[in-house]
C-alpha cells in the first residue's frame, strides 16, 4: 500500500500541489472576507437599533441552521437564473463567506460583550463617540479574547472548503477525485489527500490550542 | 424564478419525503454516535492506558479532516479493501465516525468540568470509582454537556446534506431532480429546502437556549 501511495504522489504530485494552493487560496480569501462582514454583523447584534439588530440576529440564525451546502449550490446554481455567471471558483469563496461570517460574528459579538460595560463609559464619557470608542477601545480588546475561536473558525474554513470539490471547485477533493478515477486506486488516493488536509490542519489547531492556554493563563 | 409553479402539491410532498430520509439519517447518526462518544470521551476521561493514546490519535485525526472527505472514502475507498456499504449505511457510517469524534470532545471537557473534591469527597465516603463515575461525575457532566451537544447534532442534521455526493435519496437529492428539469426552479426549491433544515434547527437551538439557562 505505501509503495502505490509513494507512486501516486510522484506520478500526480502536481494534481495535489494545485488542489493544496486553491484550497489554500479560497480558505484565505474567505477568511478574509468574513471577518469584515462577521464583525459588521456583530456590530448590527449589539447596535443599540431594533432594526440593526433584528437584521443582524436574522441573518446569523438563518445561515446558522441551514446547510453550507444550500448556500454554495444558490450561488453556483442558483445566481445564473437571476442573470449572474459565477464561476465555481468564486461561488465557493462566496457561499464559504456567507457562512463562516454568522459563526465569527457569534464569536465576535461573546468578545464584545465580556468587555466591561464600564469601558464604553469611560470612553463615551472622556468625549469619544460611540463608533470612535468601538474602534479605538473596545474593539482591540474585544479582538484578543476572539482569536482562539477564529482560529477553530478558520480550520472549519479549511476543512469546509472541501465542499467546492462538489461543484468542480478545483480545489484538493476536486483533484483528488480526478486522481482517483484515473488510477483505480481509491483508498490510496483518499489516505494521500486525508494527509494533505492535515498538513493544513494540524498545526493549526495546535496553535490554536497553545493561544487558548495563553489566554486562560492570562486571564488568571 | 417560478415560485407558484415550484411549490406544486407533488414537489412538496416529493420534497418531504426526502426530508424524511435526511431526519431518518441524522437520527440514527446522532444516536450511534452519542454512544460511541460517551465511550470514547470516558475512555479517555478515565486515561486508560493506550486506548486512551489511541482514540487521542482517532479523535484528533478524524475532527481534523473535512467530513465529506469522510464520505468518499467510507463510500468509494472502504469497497478497495473489501468494505463495501450502501449508501444508505454509508452515510450514516461515515456521519456516526465524524460527529463521534467531535461529541467525544464535549464528553471529555464534561467530565473533567467536574470538580475534583466532589470526586475526592464520593471515593472517601467508600463509593468505588465506577459508582463515583455513575452518580456523581456522569449526572452533572450530561447537563454542562447538553447544550455543546445539541449545537452539534445541528451540525450533524446540516451535514447531512452532503451525502447527496454518494445520491443519498435525501431533500436536497430530490430537490435537485425537481429544478434538474425546470432550471427555473432553482431558487425556489433550495429556498424551501433551507426553510425546512431552519424549523429543525432553529427549533433544536432554541432547546439548547432554554438548557443553557437552566444550568
Amino acid at each position: 500500500m505505501l509503495n502505490t501511495i509513494v507512486e501516486i504522489y510522484s506520478t500526480y504530485s502536481h494534481e495535489y500541489t494545485s488542489g493544496l494552493l486553491t484550497t489554500l487560496e479560497v480558505s484565505l480569501l474567505a477568511l478574509v472576507a468574513s471577518l469584515a462582514l462577521g464583525t459588521l454583523v456583530a456590530l448590527l447584534c449589539i447596535s443599540p437599533f431594533r432594526l440593526l439588530v433584528f437584521i443582524g440576529r436574522a441573518y446569523v440564525e438563518f445561515i446558522r441552521n441551514t446547510p453550507l451546502l444550500i448556500q454554495i449550490f444558490f450561488f453556483y446554481f442558483g445566481l445564473p437564473g437571476l442573470g449572474i455567471e459565477i464561476n465555481s471558483f468564486a461561488a465557493g469563496t462566496l457561499g464559504l463567506t456567507i457562512y463562516t461570517a454568522a459563526f465569527i460574528s457569534e464569536a465576535i459579538r461573546a468578545g464584545i460583550q465580556s468587555i466591561s460595560k464600564g469601558q464604553m463609559e469611560a470612553a463615551r464619557s472622556s468625549g469619544l463617540s460611540y463608533v470612535q470608542a468601538m474602534r479605538y477601545v473596545i474593539l482591540p480588546q474585544a479582538f484578543r479574547i476572539v482569536i482562539p475561536p477564529l482560529g477553530n473558525q478558520f480550520i472549519n474554513l479549511v476543512k469546509n472548503s472541501a465542499i467546492l470539490g462538489v461543484i468542480a471547485g478545483m480545489d484538493l477533493m476536486y483533484h483528488a477525485d480526478i486522481v482517483a478515477t484515473s488510477t483505480f486506486h481509491t483508498f490510496e488516493t483518499y489516505i494521500l489527500v486525508a494527509a494533505f488536509y492535515l498538513l493544513l490542519t494540524v498545526p493549526l489547531s495546535i496553535l490554536v490550542n497553545l493561544l487558548e492556554r495563553r489566554m486562560r493563563v492570562g486571564h488568571r | 424564478m417560478d415560485f407558484a409553479g415550484a411549490y406544486s402539491a407533488a414537489n412538496l410532498r416529493f420534497l418531504l419525503e426526502g426530508f424524511l430520509v435526511t431526519l431518518e439519517v441524522a437520527a440514527i447518526a446522532i444516536i450511534l454516535s452519542f454512544i460511541f462518544a460517551v465511550i470514547i470521551g470516558v475512555i479517555r476521561y478515565m486515561k486508560i492506558p493506550v486506548l486512551s493514546q489511541a482514540m487521542f490519535v482517532c479523535v484528533e485525526t478524524i475532527r481534523n479532516l473535512p467530513l465529506i472527505l469522510i464520505i468518499f472514502f467510507v463510500y468509494f475507498a472502504l469497497p478497495d479493501i473489501g468494505i463495501k456499504l450502501e449508501v444508505f449505511s454509508a452515510a450514516i457510517a461515515a456521519l456516526t465516525i465524524f460527529e463521534a469524534a467531535m461529541i467525544s470532545e464535549i464528553v471529555r471537557s464534561g467530565l473533567q468540568s467536574v470538580d475534583k473534591g466532589q470526586i475526592e469527597a464520593a471515593r472517601s465516603s467508600g463509593m468505588s470509582y465506577m459508582q463515583t463515575l455513575r452518580h456523581i461525575v456522569l449526572p452533572q457532566a450530561l447537563r454542562r454537556m447538553a447544550p455543546p451537544m445539541v449545537s452539534q447534532f445541528i451540525s450533524l442534521l446540516k451535514d447531512t446534506s452532503l451525502a447527496i455526493i454518494i445520491t443519498l435519496e435525501d431533500v436536497m437529492h430530490n430537490g435537485q431532480i425537481i429544478y434538474n428539469t425546470h432550471t427555473n426552479y432553482i431558487i425556489p426549491i433550495l429556498l424551501i429546502i433551507a426553510l425546512m433544515y431552519f424549523v429543525v434547527n432553529f427549533s433544536l437551538s432554541l432547546v439548547a437556549k432554554r438548557l443553557e439557562q437552566a444550568r
